[in-house]
């Protein structure tokens, strides 16, 4: 091979591998992303059943009960909007009622989230970010409720 | 005082740093030996002032000063004493603290051991290197400053975040920050190599210790967060895909392909160009990871609510050091000597390979970190990636690494025979199919954790390979002075041989997953659960008084056809001061797989909720990153790498640097 060559293969394989990767990158993002939405947003946009998504908010005071086994149902609000939830398992160590509550799952053909997994990524004073948005976009945000005074609640693993 | 004396010194030690930055440049460009010779005491004595004011600060947390905010935040007079001290870098300020010390030592032993590099191309470097710590001391004195003061003092602090009491946040954070930060000295190289405008194969002598070390470290960083993770959190989880754990794999995916193209450009001069952008690349994704930790633009695990200033600020500095180098790549590049070629089948074309495939798999793991984050930015969507879109993007491009990485071994420099090296390999593939065939046997279905272990089992005998060849020319029998020749080889050849099987032994832990068993159970003492092979029987509850937290414990014993082999005692913390509570899961490790029990709260029934997981093998998946790690210590502990060494050999060339 010439010089030439050699260089053209190189550039050739690396197009190749690049071209691919960016082919799967695409492929991927596009099946395998999960929306997010808080209870006002779900009424808004009329999500049909089966699609795989993210819901956030308060779990509203009195709606939470316990069923057979491990089951739980309650709803998710923003203040405007209720969304009802079920979910079968272990629930997070800062699940409460009033608490915020991230919720990943898809609705049923009756309007209920089932949630196949409720994410505790929050200490009790640190509101996830998503919910803290929805809330605040609804108005219903109260400082006491979740959002920690600037720059006093420094706590997580440094990276 | 002494809190005024910490904050004094790190005042100190920026202007130190600014000195560092401007003296020895402008003697690199004035030919100025005496203000080229600044640059070592400046980057010793910075680091020197650093490393006082952290004292100060840790002194502060260890006698609970409740006059600094800081501690009063992050810190209780209960604590115990190393989370005292773990505790400083326990938070935002703190953490900033470590990562500008640990910038700042790496700065000092450059300033140590690179005797052996050209004055004018360490003057340049260390230029770099107080430009760096310019910014961050600056960034945390008007940001983030821990030594603010409070008035009056509260009697008690809030404590620490009791998921970080641990033994893990002692060593995780160090080690991954040595890993991550030390990647700045091959930056710094790289940018004075640009600077000067030129660059050779000693070049990749000078960057190959550093790189190595800090690849040494990040990789235990890597591990040691991710087992910390897996025991703290309470669902077996080890790797999450979160956007903070992805922000250390970025600089580790590069600084591997950096530690194998820059071998390239020392034996053979090539990929100079390439080896110097991944130089670059490597710190930036560092330094992109600290924005994203540190900017609070994340939500995660590790997320902090803080202020827009600060995220601003880590921007600029961001586009600063990044657009700089950047920058001066793209004027710099072009004029580089081009260097020599290679046949495709070779072991420049192998790493080439390695290298495309380790980039193409960063820049997927890249795009999944940030694309949320741009959607948002754009159109408000709120979005998140998760694992399907990791499994489906940086599998495939990772697989390939794992089948070629030992022929990659066997091809002779500049042109090889790929049959001969596929035919040696030979009876490490036959492992391999062995290895699928007993699994299957043994442990069945999934199909992919089987062709993952045969795969693994394939990798670690074909690693060594190379090896046992150079030991053993003519066979295992017939080959004398076997053991002499094993001492001769160089270390380096054994370190890669290590690092290689390292990554297979991690790959087995990983397919083994694809067998474990998990259970969620209402337990009650006196009942037998089956766990994987094991028999798990629940003795009772006590309860227990910590230091700052009251605990639940369950009590277990573990049996295997009727004798106990193990006592496993899961336990539920609560910490009263920040009013939460943690699990602690119960661990044992038997035949390097593990049992893993987690606990919830007592139900009224007086049962407890508890999720009983058995994960076949699964410790090898850290076992794999230790011996990846010590198969860089080996290499650089190589004589032909160390630093004295390489002056020797470096002097020709050093020459031809200083001459431009």
């Amino acid at each position: 091979m010439t010089r030439k060559q050699k260089r053209l293969a190189l550039i050739g394989g690396a197009l190749g591998v690049l071209g691919l990767a960016v082919g799967m990158v695409l492929f991927a993002l596009r099946d395998n992303v999960v929306f997010f939405y808080g209870p006002t947003e779900m009424a808004e946009k009329q999500v049909g059943a089966g699609l795989r998504l993210r819901i956030g908010g308060l779990v509203k005071a009195g709606t939470l009960a316990h069923l057979e086994g491990k089951s739980i149902t309650f709803d998710v609000t923003d203040g405007h909007h209720d969304v009802p939830v079920a979910y079968t398992g272990l629930l997070p160590d800062l699940f409460k009622e009033g608490q915020g509550v991230v919720a990943e799952g898809a609705l049923d053909k009756g309007g209920v989230f089932r949630a196949d997994s409720i994410l505790a990524k929050h200490d009790e004073r640190y509101m996830p970010r998503e919910v803290a948005d929805a809330l605040k976009k609804q108005g219903t945000w109260q400082a006491t409720t979740g959002a920690p005074p600037a720059g006093k609640t420094a706590s997580g693993a440094p990276q | 005082m002494i809190v005024e004396v910490g904050h004094y010194a790190l005042v100190l030690a920026l202007a130190i740093a600014l000195m560092q930055t401007v003296l020895p440049f402008w003697g690199a460009r004035a030919r100025d030996a005496r203000l080229m010779a600044l640059a070592r005491p400046t980057a010793l004595t910075q680091f020197a002032f650093v490393a006082l004011s952290y004292a100060a600060l840790t002194y502060a947390h260890v006698v609970s000063d409740f006059s600094l905010s800081n501690v009063v935040d992050n810190s209780n007079s209960n604590m115990p004493l190393v989370y005292k001290i773990s505790g400083v870098w326990g938070n935002h300020e703190g953490s900033m603290m470590l990562w500008v010390l640990i910038l700042t030592l790496s700065g000092a032993a450059m300033a140590v051991f690179s005797r052996a590099i050209p004055p004018r191309l360490l003057a340049d470097a260390l230029s770099v290197q107080g430009f760096l710590g310019a910014a961050f001391l600056l960034f945390i004195l008007l940001t983030s400053n821990p030594f603010a003061r409070l008035s009056p003092a509260p009697i008690e602090g809030a404590d620490l975040n009791p998921i970080l009491q641990d033994p893990g946040l002692a060593i995780h954070p160090p080690l991954l920050y040595l890993g991550y930060v030390g990647f700045s000295i091959v930056f710094s190289l790289a940018a004075a190599a640009l600077i000067g405008g030129r660059i050779d194969a000693a070049f990749a002598r000078f960057i190959r210790p550093w790189t190595l070390a800090a690849w040494c470290f990040l990789t235990l960083g890597i591990a040691m967060g991710s087992y910390w993770a897996y025991y703290t959190l309470g669902w077996g989880g080890f790797w999450f895909w979160d956007p903070v754990e992805n922000a250390s794999l970025l600089p580790w995916l590069a600084g591997t392909a950096l530690l194998h193209s820059a071998a390239v450009m020392e034996k053979r001069e090539a990929l100079k160009i390439w080896t110097i952008f991944l130089a670059i690349l490597t710190f930036s994704l560092s330094l992109l990871g600290t924005f994203l930790v540190r900017s609070g633009v994340l939500t995660s695990v590790h997320a902090f609510a803080s202020d827009p200033q600060r995220g601003l600020f880590i921007l600029a500095i961001l586009v600063l050091f990044i657009g700089g180098s950047l920058f001066l790549f793209m004027l710099r590049a072009p004029t580089l000597s081009k260097g020599g070629l290679f046949a495709p089948v070779s072991r420049e074309g192998a790493l080439v390979l390695n290298n495309l495939l380790l980039t193409a798999s960063c820049a997927a793991v890249f795009v999944g970190t940030l694309y949320p984050l741009a959607l948002e930015a754009w159109n408000g969507d709120k979005i998140s990636v998760g694992a399907p879109f990791f499994n489906l993007t940086f599998g495939p491009l990772f697989a390939p690494l794992l089948l070629i990485m030992p022929i990659g071994q066997m091809l002779a420099w500049k042109r090889a025979n790929l049959l001969g090296a596929i035919q040696r390999l030979f009876f490490a593939a036959a492992c391999g199919f062995i290895a699928m065939a007993v699994f299957y046997a043994v442990q069945g279905a999934p199909t992919l954790a089987v062709i993952g272990a045969g795969v693994a089992v394939y990798l670690i005998i074909g690693s060594f390979v190379e090896v046992f060849g150079r030991i053993f020319p003519a066979g295992l029998f017939k080959s004398k002075n076997a053991f002499a020749r094993a001492k001769g080889l160089p270390l380096s050849a054994w370190g890669s041989a290590f690092a290689h099987a390292g990554l297979g032994v991690t790959l087995l832990g990983l397919a083994a997953t694809g067998w474990g068993a998990e259970k969620v159970v209402a337990m009650k003492a006196g009942e037998v659960y089956d766990v994987g092979p094991y028999r798990l029987e629940v003795v009772g509850t006590t309860s227990d008084v910590g230091p700052n937290y009251k605990e639940a414990v369950a009590h277990m014993t573990i049996r295997r056809g009727g004798e106990v082999v193990a006592l496993l005692e899961p336990s539920k913390r609560f910490f009263s001061t920040r009013r939460m509570s943690t699990s602690q899961a119960g661990i044992v490790t038997l035949n390097f797989g593990q049992i893993y029990v987690s606990i919830a709260d007592q139900n009224d029934n007086g049962t407890i909720d508890a999720r009983l997981y058995w994960k076949p093998l699964v410790s090898l998946i850290w076992f794999g990153a230790l011996v990846m790690a010590f198969g860089g210590g080996l290499s650089l502990s190589d004589r032909r790498l160390r630093v004295g060494v390489a002056r020797r050999a470096a002097k020709l060339p050093s020459n031809a640097q200083t001459a431009s």
